[in-house]
């Protein structure tokens, strides 16, 4: 049963009705097929229109959608032969994020990324998708490992953040992340990442600092919550609609900043409504992706990598 | 502290708030044992309580003035940085905040970045400016690191870097979480270039300045009882509604679960940072 969002709720009311009609019979006043075909078209105009001009506050809503594809939806249907690898050889196995070796189109590819889970126990055991020290350090350990293989990495990011607890703090959180994102820069082999559904402030680009950065259509990325926002600049998180539309998070808004290099398109209605489109989608941008940097050196991915990002924001136009 | 203190010095601020002549500036409380102090003595030990040792916070000048040969050193121009590319605005507009912050602090942003002597060796030493802005990192910062690190390896010189900031600058939005990536890369190039990169934390570091350029140092020294997180004591205490261990997140917490190497009181910075600068650039010193 698909959970439907707020602003959604017309379109719910239509698929509800589309249901109460494949349910009746046919008499003799009404033709079935004909309303049901009628009202199929509506609704599909209605969710076209409707998420064509989505607000950055409804993209929050279908990224964090319970229903969108996460990590492990994506490793099952474009990744064959996958091999999850544990642990960070120092504390623990932190499975917010999970990474591992398999195929990608045949080839031999590294995937890491965050994993948010899909119902209560899944969610719990995967504390949300928000990583400690070891998911960063797991991280480190993976990319190195493709660099001695010279194996190309796709990281696929989904997280409201780094999570903030006592023990992870204890452990270094902050340290964890600063050297996950240093590994990105600093790695010789090819590294694609996408922004699947929340891209969350440094727990976020610790995975994403790659040569390719890429964002769903309907995905987020900012440097804080409009909640957390909201509460600071506004001292109320009931500002958080407002802090959204003041931050720029959407693909969109990301693509213009020339901070992402391509947004993949979703299907009608959001990735969680067509999961196999959105697998299509990725598998086309992933495989351009890979096939243009696999032809380079590694010094050259290095130093393009690190020349993207110096460059970030420095071309605008001056005040 | 004892009742003495507890008694005396409402007295004492009783007998201040009533005269009304008396300038602002002419008195400091510590924020550490609430001790009255004149202005002027207190700035001169570098805002050291001499009472109870506690670290005030410092600008970038005071740190140059204490950390180079006689305090001379030549400031670096820092590259202007694209200003408000969000055209934010929350209850105040991002650009007027910038001008405030720049009235108060007579600074272009929250960095400042000097060349000069200490001891017998060139270093570049990066200073961040809390009370610009609470020190946040936006890409006037970013700039400022990235000059540092370019002004380092093309002098062939170490690079110190004072952190002070309570994260990222929101108001950059997602421009100002993409410096944690481009300090990163300025701080890879003075390692590439075989130059030490050293950290000084001070109070508070904290968000994604500490989980970026601020914990990637060869070495990384603390100065006490300073602030030193990812995600802030409150934020922690939100989500996990429980009560935080005693000096948590402070330096002295850090260094016990092996976070940081020392903690160096500011009196001792630059002695210390002679002799660890001395030693990372092998110089020779007569036994």
């Amino acid at each position: 049963m698909l959970t439907y969002l707020d602003f959604e709720k017309p379109i719910a009311e239509l698929e509800s009705r589309i249901r109460d009609m494949n349910n009746l019979e046919s008499g003799e006043e009404i033709n079935i097929a004909e309303e049901v075909g009628r009202l199929e078209g509506k609704r599909d105009k209605l969710l076209r229109d409707t998420y064509a001009k989505l607000t950055p506050w409804q993209k929050i809503k279908v990224a964090r959608h319970p229903q969108r594809p996460h990590f492990k939806d994506y490793v099952a249907q474009l990744i064959t032969d996958f091999m999850p690898l544990a642990g960070d050889r120092a504390f623990a196995d932190d499975v917010a994020i999970m990474g591992g070796l398999g195929r990608f189109n045949g080839q031999s590819v590294v995937v890491i990324g965050h994993e948010k889970g899909h119902d209560t126990q899944s969610r719990i055991k995967h504390n949300f998708g928000m990583a400690r020290p070891e998911g960063y350090r797991k991280t480190v350990r993976l990319l190195k490992l493709a660099e001695q293989f010279d194996i190309p990495v796709i990281t696929l990011v989904d997280t409201s953040g780094a999570y903030p607890g006592i023990g992870a703090e204890e452990r270094g959180q902050a340290e964890a992340i600063a050297r996950s994102t240093e590994a990105c820069l600093g790695l010789k082999v090819p590294l694609v990442s996408i922004i699947v559904g929340e891209g969350g402030s440094g727990g976020a680009v610790a995975l994403a600092a790659g040569n390719r950065v890429m964002m769903m259509e309907h995905s987020v990325y900012s440097v804080i919550s409009p909640e957390g926002c909201a509460s600071i600049l506004w001292r109320t998180s009931d500002k958080a609609e407002d802090a959204a539309n003041a931050l720029k998070i959407t693909a969109q808004d990301l693509l213009k900043l020339n901070v992402i290099d391509e947004i993949i398109p979703e299907p009608v209605g959001g990735a969680h409504r067509d999961h196999k489109l959105t697998m299509e989608a990725i598998r086309k941008t992933l495989e351009t992706a890979l096939s243009e940097l696999s032809a380079l050196s590694g010094d050259k991915l290095k130093t393009l990598r690190r020349e993207k990002f110096l460059n970030m924001g420095q071309k605008m136009g001056q005040n | 502290m004892n009742w003495i203190t507890n008694f005396v010095r409402p007295k004492i601020q009783a007998v201040l708030e009533n005269k009304k002549d008396t300038p602002d500036n002419l008195w400091h409380k510590c924020s550490g044992c609430g001790q009255l102090l004149y202005l002027k003595d207190y700035l001169e030990v570098q805002s050291v309580c001499p009472n109870c040792g506690f670290h005030g916070r410092i600008d970038p000048k005071t740190r140059f003035k204490h950390l180079f040969n006689k305090g001379e050193h030549a400031l670096i121009d820092l590259p202007k940085a694209n200003e408000d590319p969000l055209k934010f605005k929350d209850q105040k507009k991002y650009t007027d905040r910038l001008k405030a912050a720049r009235a108060k602090s007579e600074s272009k942003d929250a960095i400042s970045v000097a060349y000069g002597q200490i001891g017998n060796m060139n270093a570049v030493i990066a200073v961040q400016n809390f009370l610009f802005m609470g020190g946040s990192m936006g890409m006037g910062v970013g700039n400022g690191i990235i000059a540092a690190a370019e002004h380092a390896v093309a002098k062939k010189a170490p690079l110190v870097l004072f952190s002070a900031a309570g994260g990222a600058r929101m108001q950059e939005g997602i421009l100002s979480l993409m410096q944690m990536p481009r300090t990163t890369v300025a701080v890879e190039m003075v390692k590439d270039a075989g130059l030490p990169y050293i950290v000084v934390l001070t109070d508070p570091t904290t968000g994604g300045v500490t989980a970026s350029y601020a914990m990637l140092g060869d070495v990384q020294i603390a100065e006490p009882n300073a602030l030193i997180c990812f995600a802030g004591p409150r934020v922690i205490k939100d989500t996990i509604r429980e009560e935080l261990p005693e000096g948590f997140q402070r330096s002295e917490y850090l260094l016990d679960h092996g976070m940081v190497d020392m903690i160096v009181h500011r009196h001792e910075m630059r002695d210390n940072l002679i002799q660890l600068l001395g030693l990372l650039m092998k110089q020779t010193k007569a036994a």
